[in-house]
């Protein structure tokens, strides 16, 4: 919401300078946004009259002037050819500052000397569209009588300052002059007033050329309307066309300019409609048929459905309401009776309209947000006011008013204990009814209760009271304390404490961490290679995604993880490793019951200088901080489509599959433009962590030696090491200690389909030195267990 | 005899000065002391000397022997002692070599500040909460006392599942999710992603996270909510930052507070960073509202509270300086490892 500081002073007095008042008005609730001083880099521009225009000697597109400026006379030549002798003239004198960094100095020009410069509104800094009696090249012609030599800003509007305020939902009324007036009364707690509204009507009876219908009585709670007659379009006096300027809205004739003036002032839109244009002089507010069409006023064609609501005549729709008027009833220059229309429609109803047809005005803007119905009525007089002000019409007798609307003043009661109670104050009953009164608040003083105006249907119960306390009373003011009540004891549960770790393990392997996107596209199912019937594609989809991209919430992080490595290798970053602890979501069923499972999963991805094994290890680590290396297993058992078949692994712990990983398919790869071999773990984080402790046993450390002893067989090639391992383990009981596997080999003198693999295992008892005895017993079961499960035979 | 005794630690002692290794030490000692030695063999001779002079000679014998065999070792040491000196002065290095630095790797820039706010309200009692992001449309709305029509329901800001789900647009409903499963005293944070309908542009995301603050015990003031954010502030940004409430509008608070901190560039006297302020606003704020207790089966006769929100991108932005958003989604690892 702009605000001009030269308008708002018509309705309350303001002493502190703008940006004083801009810091006030902020901390009592109506933020500013900016404040621009207009005309602040301009200088020295004064009231000239041109005394006398001639030819310049030496060129023919110049002229020599002579302006009188007040204490002097001075000569200025221009090329200009608009101004005549006798008019009044913007004139910058030497020295002075104009727009985009112009400085006037003294000078000559084609040998005559010049000294100062007549202006353009444009070299003023001001838009030409706001100045229609501004020629489109030349000198501003200033209208009306100013002392001669006085500062020219001040009629330009250079003098005033717009200050940009932060309207809340919460504070419609503030959408408007008056509202932002009433707010400063308050915060400098000064008088405001009203503007005094009262007008003449001319014979006659609205209700003879005029009725009001309104069907849909749900989307319009009130509808006011008025006639103009005598009718005299033509454009509006300067100053209401400077209050409109110095708003941003550009004067168009006066009819226009009185609804806009109106608007900015009581925050009411209204409408114009050419009264001889309407059958029968009649309106009807409906609801539009479905594929019902019209020509809006900006000259398109909109089609329009049952939702929207419309107003009609008896025949056709003449406006969509709220948001834009039609083509067929627009006011002409030689329209003669004219109906004012200032009405109140839903807000929801006018946003999803004006939404569907594409279409947000300064009207349906302002509707959206819950008008008062209440403004209807003064706004509708205050335009009639200014109607016959200003020569625009006069004013038949009569008003049409529907009036639907339930609004009526809240009644809340207030309990200063509780009041102070809430806020942590002190503050006297009477300081209180001082700022309910400032707010022209009703207070009745023996039943301890008010009644807010209808325009503040915010006001609602005591809290709502307390912050209208606060604000004025001033949020700095109010104490700051430390909360005493019960204490707590601030601490990260379990599942936070292992995330935690798990971060820290991450970035101790040389992991960064990354972040991705919670939704994607559908299309990554395919990048992927995941089958038709993949659980994976099984997503909750958004109903108005930004976007295809952006369409479904992941049920799988891999996408996201291979976008960040694909996101790296066109970057050219070399040795990119990355992880993640991010959501995935999995719904039970679509469409949706219930909420869908959210898991934490833990992902890594890497490219460069790095292998299976390498990962494995950063996941072997991940699990010995975690306390549960010794429940991992690694099974190459698990179908993936986006990992390479033979490089790949459940990872299970405990028995129970908590995640996998693997090389990254190189079809994917290609996919994601990844040109290097790839691999990515993915970890169910609340599966992990339901395995991991971080509470430590003691045993006595070793008091007995160990006994080392190699063994190396022959088995088949298929078979796993990891196979092998699990029956030394389980064979030899309780005394291995370790067990090392020190050689793989495949080729000479090993027979084709067989590898030979060799392990150094450690023996050791916790209560005796190991005999033997004991050694060959355990050594001839390892053998024997590893002949008879897996086939292997010893090598000597 | 005598003589010959003399002569021999004389000789032993002029051979020692030149021993160059260990080899040509062990020739002296098994030359002099050694089975066929020459001390062995004048210990032979004993037998000729005369029974009187026997003693003397033995105790001159075993003199010489003594020292020689001191003598012996103190070569050996200071042959050692050579040896070592050699290694050392060859076991020099270049120190300014390359090390085999472990590579750490780096926390994202938004988790490095999210555990500064973990741990500043862990400090002040705090735990940590979480909701799901995914949500109810009543939890999203309704139990935050946002009526059917409120311009916050309107599509445009909201990614909707269908009429009974959304993704949250806010941490907020985590709020009322505690609510109903907490008795009070409450004090948690409850960080997480949010999601609102925006394109993708230098500061906005149509995925974001914020930090959701609320504390509900009897007697909690407008006060205790400025106190608790003021020593948030303190700790985050330092002793010198100043703070302020401003009024706001939300409306599942009342009264509603924005709180700005004082322009850590400028410190106060307007920058572009500030655009001119001098004033940073970093998080919203309130006093719990009644109604929001109410459906949360929180009694708001008994019970008041306050809560906060926070951008954790534009806190983060602020604390380091970055200018674009995007690039806390982009992943490049030479973003990621300034951190």
């Amino acid at each position: 919401m702009n605000v001009s500081m030269n308008w708002l002073r018509e309705y309350v007095k303001i002493d502190c300078d703008v940006q004083t008042f801009a810091e006030k008005m902020t901390m009592s609730g109506s933020n500013v946004d900016s404040v621009v001083k207009k005309g602040e880099n301009i200088t020295d521009v004064v009231v000239g009259r041109v005394l006398e225009i001639v030819k310049h000697p030496d060129a023919d597109k110049l002229v020599v002037t002579q302006v009188d400026v007040g204490d002097k006379t001075i000569q200025i030549v221009t090329g200009a050819d608009n101004m005549k002798v006798g008019d009044l003239v913007p004139v910058a004198l030497p020295g002075a500052n104009l727009a985009e960094g112009l400085k006037i100095k003294e000078g000559k020009l084609r040998g005559v000397a010049s000294n100062g410069m007549m202006c353009s509104v444009e070299e003023l800094g001001l838009d030409p569209d706001h100045f229609p009696d501004a020629p489109e090249h030349g000198i501003y012609i200033i209208k009306g009588e100013y002392p001669l030599g006085s500062d020219a800003k001040p009629i330009f509007g250079l003098d005033d300052a717009i200050v940009e305020f932060e309207i809340t939902s919460n504070r419609p009324d503030c959408f408007s002059l008056l509202g932002i007036a009433r707010e400063a009364a308050a915060t400098v707690d000064t008088e405001f007033h009203y503007p005094e509204i009262g007008y003449n009507e001319v014979a006659g009876d609205i209700n003879q050329h005029a009725s009001v219908e309104v069907i849909a009585t749900d989307l319009c709670p009130r509808f006011v309307a008025k006639v103009l007659v005598d009718v005299d379009i033509k454009p509006s006096p300067k100053w209401m066309q400077d209050r409109l300027r110095s708003v941003g809205i550009r004067p168009i004739n006066n009819l226009v300019d009185i609804t806009n003036f109106v608007m900015v002032e009581m925050g009411q839109p209204m409408h114009a409609y050419d009264l001889e244009e309407l059958t029968h002089g009649k309106i009807i507010v409906r609801r539009a048929k479905d594929q019902e069409k019209m020509m809006t006023l900006d000259g398109e064609e909109r089609e329009l459905d049952e939702t929207m609501l419309v107003i009609a005549g008896e025949k056709e729709v003449i406006g969509v309401a709220g948001v834009m008027g039609g083509e067929g009833s627009k006011v002409k220059d030689h329209t003669g009776m004219i109906l004012l229309e200032a009405a109140n429609f839903d807000p929801a109803s006018i946003r999803k309209t004006s939404k569907k047809i594409g279409l947000r005005t300064d009207a349906s803007t302002k509707f959206e947000k819950h008008l008062d119905p209440n403004t209807a009525l003064i706004a509708i007089e205050r335009a009639c006011q200014l109607a016959e002000m200003i020569g625009a019409g006069h004013v038949m007798a009569g008003t049409i008013d529907v009036n639907n609307s339930n609004r009526k003043p809240n009644k809340v009661a207030y309990n200063v204990g509780n009041i102070n109670k809430l806020l942590g104050t002190n503050i006297s009953e009477e300081e209180m009814v001082s700022y309910f009164k400032r707010l022209e608040f009703v207070v009745d003083e023996d039943q301890k209760e008010i009644l807010a105006p209808t325009f503040r249907a915010d006001i609602e119960c005591e809290a709502d009271l307390a912050e209208e306390v606060a604000r004025l009373y001033g949020y700095d003011r109010l104490p700051t304390t430390l909360a005493t009540g019960t204490p707590t004891v601030g601490k990260r549960s379990f599942t936070q404490r292992m995330e935690d770790l798990a971060r820290q393990i991450m970035e101790d392997c040389s992991l960064n961490e990354a972040m991705t996107y919670s939704f994607e596209s559908p299309k990554v199912y395919d990048k992927l290679k995941l089958a038709p019937d993949s659980l994976l594609r099984v997503a909750v989809k958004i109903d108005n995604p930004l976007g295809e991209d952006f369409s479904v919430m992941r049920t799988s992080t891999v996408n996201g993880m291979l976008q960040a490595l694909s996101n790296n290798y066109a970057k050219r970053n070399e040795k990119v490793g990355l992880y993640e602890i991010g959501t995935i979501y999995e719904p039970k069923a679509i469409p949706l019951k219930e909420l869908p499972k959210e898991s934490q999963k833990l992902t890594i991805g890497m490219y460069g200088d790095c292998d299976f094994f390498k990962l494995k290890g950063i996941l072997e680590t991940l699990f010995e901080a975690f306390n549960c290396l010794d429940l991992a297993k690694w099974d190459p058992n698990i179908e993936l489509s986006y990992l390479h078949p033979g490089r790949k692994a459940k990872v299970m712990l405990n028995n129970k599959e908590i995640g996998y990983i693997g090389e990254v398919h190189p079809d994917v790869l290609d996919a994601y433009d990844i040109h290097d071999k790839a691999y990515i773990a993915v970890i169910d984080m609340e599966d992990l962590i339901g395995e991991a402790t971080l509470d430590h046993k003691y045993t006595p450390v070793p008091r007995y030696p160990a006994v080392n002893r190699d063994v190396a067989m022959l088995v088949k090639e298929e078979i796993l090491v990891g196979d092998i391992e699990e029956v030394i383990r389980r064979c030899s009981g309780k005394i291995l200690e370790k067990l090392e596997l020190f050689d793989v080999y495949k080729g000479k003198q090993i027979e084709v389909g067989y590898k030979s693999v060799a392990y150094a295992l450690s023996f050791r008892a916790a209560d005796h030195t190991l005999q033997e005895k004991e050694i060959s017993k355990t050594m001839e079961k390892i053998l024997k267990g590893l002949e008879n499960e897996l086939g292997a035979t010893l090598r000597k | 005899m005598k003589e010959q005794l003399e002569a021999i630690k004389i000789k032993v002692v002029k051979n020692l000065h030149n021993i160059a290794d260990l080899k040509a030490l062990d020739e002296v000692r098994v030359n002099i002391l050694g089975k066929k030695g020459e001390l062995t063999s004048i210990l032979k001779g004993m037998k000729d000397v005369a029974p009187e002079d026997r003693p003397t000679i033995g105790a001159l014998v075993n003199e010489v022997r003594t020292d020689i065999e001191a003598a012996i070792e103190n070569a050996k040491n200071n042959l050692a002692s050579k040896v070592r000196e050699q290694q050392l002065k060859e076991e020099v290095i270049d120190v300014t070599m390359p090390s085999n630095k472990k590579t750490l790797g780096h926390r994202h820039p938004m988790h490095i500040v999210l555990e500064d706010l973990k741990n500043i309200f862990i400090g002040m009692g705090y735990q940590i909460a979480k909701g799901p992001e995914i949500e109810e449309d009543y939890y999203n709305f309704k139990a935050l006392n946002i009526p059917e029509d409120h311009p916050a329901r309107d599509e445009q800001d909201t990614f909707y599942i269908d009429k009974n789900f959304v993704l949250r647009t806010s941490t907020s409903p985590t709020q009322v999710h505690v609510m109903e499963h907490q008795k009070p005293p409450i004090r948690v944070i409850a960080p997480g992603r949010v999601y609102r309908s925006d394109e993708v542009d230098a500061t906005h995301s149509p995925m974001f996270h914020q930090v959701e603050g609320l504390v509900i015990d009897e007697h909690i003031t407008m006060a205790d909510l400025k106190g608790a954010l003021a020593e948030f502030v303190k700790e985050l940004y330092g002793d010198d930052a100043k703070v302020r409430f401003r009024p706001h509008y939300f409306p599942f608070t009342e009264p509603s507070a924005e709180v700005d901190v004082s322009c850590f560039k400028c410190g106060g006297t307007g920058c572009n960073i500030c655009k001119g302020s001098g004033w940073i606003e970093i998080l919203g704020c309130g006093m719990v509202h009644p109604k929001v207790l109410e459906m949360s089966g929180i009694d708001p006769t008994k019970y008041s509270g306050f809560a906060f929100g926070m951008g954790l991108e534009r806190i983060t932005m602020l604390r380091y300086g970055i200018e674009d958003l995007r690039l806390f989604y982009e992943n490049d690892i030479r973003f990621l490892k300034q951190f």
